[in-house]
């Protein structure tokens, strides 16, 4: 295991691409203390923003500490491994993954989880804006794999979502799920308005109140859904088909208990 | 005052009928002059090295409104392409639609050194010049939207080819334009109330004209005007299965108008215009139709519009055919745009796929046509920059051109109905240095009318470009690769008699280029009565007198001076 400790808090934005266990494998403690990162606009390498050791432990093989929210990219495109970053981290972290795990113990930054494709996040903290999404512009959604997140999300969650599975514990901002095809996203709390505008495939499961697109409409309602292999959530729920201004098929599971205001639409079944 | 001697290279110019011949070209200041002092030239060694004239583009959108546009809504593009200032350029961006410094470096190193911008709107000229004069290393002029101006549309109702004219004039003096830009006539108009023409007989809502007439109208027009370029005509249907017969039509419905022997219309990205088949499944080539008719007649011009497979922003004035784009692109991300009384407008990123069917199969359109048709002179190489593919996938066409080993290896990785369909494996043609010449400077420059460009003659422009190809050792046909990494970057471009770009790199970049632009002088003046004053604070969201292009938009301007006929 190797563990990155900041040597100093940063005030301007470090880009780290290069902290991912493929990168540090087979490599001394030298070399990988000489690994380029940026620093603003400055060319530094990793050893002069970090104190870095070697412990004997072989899981997770990078753990990061210190005060890292300006940090970004840590993990981007792994393909294995861990990574354990102990407080918060700063955006675009397991962007373009494709394997591997990583467990951010605090808060994670704009973008984590950016296309990625498979592999794990656990985000203990809050999980900012765009989580999972692609960058701005671009409809290359996660295609699959897990996040969860235990605290709140930001907005434009799982944008052009593609696959894989999003749970988030507390609420999430506004466009969640905005334009996604596919997967599942599960809210156990509320979520702001315009919860899955213009998404033509896929599932969103809603524990707390929202606001209902008026280009969706109601379909059923369901005892209970299934989120996961594992995971199953009891209701019951009304069942809303849309976007219907995009022809799409997608699936918004909404708690009936905790949306009354919703109650008008049961006379359209 | 500089002066440069190029020794011992090959020259391409076929304009003066030179094919791969030693000699030595000499340049004084910005020309090329036929003698100069050996012992105060700075001396440039090209032995083994092809010389040709600069690079000349015909239909390439580099600046305007729509460009702008799809620039604002792709970032995802520009992330993939960042482009860093080094102690000579600028940063920028690149890829499918980069911006204007980089626009102007990435010609410069593949040896162009003229580029025509595919269309404006005049509304929006001033723009459009503000972006081509911070287009470096390159001379540059731009194409006019007149087809579905309102003014020419009522005049052209009238059959009054006088004034008419006379209004074309106006126009293209105040948009500071080169030539008139007619695209898919009558159907912008019809795209303002939701409709299209499908064919070239169908009526315009409104003023009771059809495309023929338009067309027709417009090459009387510009024949009055003595213009350098014909029309440059973007047809109708493009973009839909079927429409090689409306190109066939239109091109037989212009066939009386020329009396010389010269074309009169220029027919722009061609391979968008081939398509036959009654849909998109039965969807087939029409390259032989077309090849064939424009192998017997001589009044039309092409480019080729070839797709290149990328991941590409479509951008065309022709709105009607970005919607069906957007009906059949999954509902992305789409601008529409009427402007007003002058043109439509649409934006679509798109991305050409080797194994989608019918992207496929336009690739091959693309490239049949140019083998086809057996005259070099007729057709041009283009991608339609950056509807077919960036203009930086030149040196791929062309290796495609000249060598059937490249056309295999790509046509190997395509569709397999697309490689069922393809007439490709059945043209055995492979273009020489020379007719790519002609194909990318000498023919693009005489259909432009332009004619110090495209050759090496005592007099033209000192643009040159020189290859790291020696037709004496290498095969181009088959070592198609080597030649692709030479055509992608020269060894040296020069622009104006100055060292713009050597091995690749831009050493200058301090050379901002001329913006060409015609005035055509009528005999009366244009009438601007009360009456078209009155229309413009009417339906124009632009007073009359903040219209025209002023001067001082224009950084270094090359003004062409024709005397017209009206």
């Amino acid at each position: 295991m190797i563990t990155l400790t900041a040597l100093r808090s940063f005030s301007v934005p470090v880009q780290a691409p290069c902290i991912t266990p493929e990168n540090f494998a087979g490599k001394s403690i030298t070399e990988i203390k000489a690994l380029p990162v940026t620093e603003g606009n400055c060319n530094v390498t990793l050893g002069d923003l970090f104190k870095l050791e070697q412990t004997p432990e072989e899981t997770p093989n990078i753990t990061l500490n210190g005060d890292l929210g300006k940090v970004k990219r840590v993990g981007q495109a792994m393909k294995s491994g861990e990574i354990v970053i102990n407080g918060n981290i700063g955006m675009h972290t397991g962007e373009k993954m494709a394997g591997g795990k990583i467990v951010i113990t605090g808060n994670a930054g704009g973008w984590t989880g950016s296309e990625m494709k498979k592999g794990t996040i656990e985000i203990h903290g809050d999980g900012g804006d765009y989580l999972a999404s692609p960058y701005r512009g671009n409809d290359l959604g996660m295609k699959g794999g897990l996040i969860t997140v235990d605290g709140n999300v930001g907005s434009d969650v799982g944008c052009h979502l593609k696959g894989g599975i999003i749970k988030i514990k507390g609420s999430a901002g506004r466009f969640l799920g905005y334009h996604m095809n596919d997967g599942v996203i599960y809210v156990e709390k509320d979520c702001d308005v315009r919860t899955g505008a213009c998404m033509v495939g896929g599932k969103i499961v809603v524990g707390g109140t929202l606001e209902i697109l008026p280009s969706f409409t109601i379909d059923s309602i369901k005892p209970k859904v299934k989120v996961d292999n594992i995971t199953s959530v009891t209701g019951p729920f009304y069942v809303f088909l849309g976007d219907l201004s995009e022809h799409g098929t997608g699936k918004l599971f909404v708690n009936k208990s905790a949306n009354s205001a919703l109650k008008f639409y049961e006379k359209y079944l | 005052m500089t002066e440069i001697l190029i020794k011992n290279g090959f020259v391409v110019d076929p304009r003066n009928k030179i094919n791969c011949e030693k000699m030595d070209i000499a340049i004084k200041d910005n020309k090329i002059v036929k003698k100069i002092n050996e012992k105060q030239a700075q001396i440039i060694d090209a032995s083994g090295l092809t010389i040709m004239a600069g690079g000349v583009d015909i239909h390439s959108h580099i600046a305007g409104a729509e460009v702008n546009l799809g620039r604002i809504i792709r970032p995802e593009d520009h992330y993939k392409d960042p482009v860093r200032k080094t102690p000579i350029t600028r940063s920028g961006t690149g890829y499918s639609i980069p911006s204007t410094f980089v626009t102007g470096y990435r010609y410069a190193e593949m040896g162009y050194t003229t580029v025509f911008n595919g269309s404006i709107a005049s509304m929006k000229a001033k723009h459009a010049h503000e972006e081509l004069n911070d287009i470096p290393l390159l001379d540059k002029g731009t194409f006019i939207l007149t087809g579905d101006w309102w003014f020419v549309l009522e005049n052209l109702a009238k059959n009054n080819i006088d004034e008419c004219a006379r209004l074309v004039a106006w126009l293209i003096h105040s948009a500071r334009g080169y030539a008139i830009k007619v695209v898919n006539p009558g159907g912008l108009e019809s795209w303002g109330f939701g409709r299209n023409v499908h064919s070239i007989d169908d009526q315009v809502p409104n003023f009771c004209i059809t495309p023929r007439e338009i067309m027709r109208g417009l090459i009387k027009v510009n024949k009055k005007l003595n213009m350098p370029h014909t029309i440059h005509l973007h047809t109708n249907n493009l973009g839909v299965p079927g429409n090689y017969q409306t190109t066939l039509d239109t091109m037989k419905a212009l066939e009386d108008l020329s009396t010389d022997g010269k074309p009169v219309a220029h027919i722009t990205h061609i391979q968008f215009a081939c398509f036959k088949g009654e849909n998109w499944r039965k969807f087939k080539s029409g390259a032989e139709d077309i090849s064939k008719y424009i192998n017997t007649h001589n009044h039309i011009t092409l480019d080729m519009g070839q797709v290149t497979f990328s991941d590409t922003t479509t951008m065309t004035a022709d709105g009607p055919f970005e919607f069906s784009l957007y009906e059949m692109g999954g509902h992305l991300k789409w601008v529409n745009s009427d402007v007003e009384t002058e043109s439509s407008g649409g934006i679509i990123p798109f991305e050409y796929k080797r194994n989608s069917p019918v992207n496929a199969l336009q690739w091959s359109i693309g490239l049949e046509l140019a083998l086809l048709i057996k005259d070099p002179w007729k057709i041009f190489m283009t991608t339609d920059h950056p509807n077919g593919g960036p203009f930086y996938d030149y040196p791929k066409v062309l290796a495609w051109l000249y060598s059937k080993k490249a056309r295999e290896a790509t046509l190997k990785k395509c569709h397999k109905s697309a490689r069922k369909k393809s007439l490709l494996p059945s043209i055995n043609r492979e273009l020489t240095l020379y007719e790519i010449a002609i194909m990318t400077r000498a023919g693009t420059a005489q259909a432009l009318g332009l004619p110090n460009k495209g050759h090496l003659g005592v007099g033209a422009d000192a643009d040159v470009a020189i290859f790291n190809i020696n037709p004496e050792t290498l095969d181009i046909a088959q070592k198609f690769r080597t030649a692709r990494r030479a055509f992608a970057h020269a060894v040296y471009t020069l622009k104006d008699g100055v060292i713009v770009t050597k091995d690749g790199q831009i050493v200058n970049s301090q050379i901002p280029g001329r913006t060409i632009w015609v005035d055509a002088q009528t005999k009366d003046p244009c009438r601007i009565d009360d009456d078209m004053k009155r229309k413009f604070k009417e339906y124009w969201t632009m007073e009359y007198e903040n219209y025209p292009v002023t001067d001082h938009y224009i950084k270094v301007s090359d003004k062409v001076t024709v005397k017209a006929s009206v």
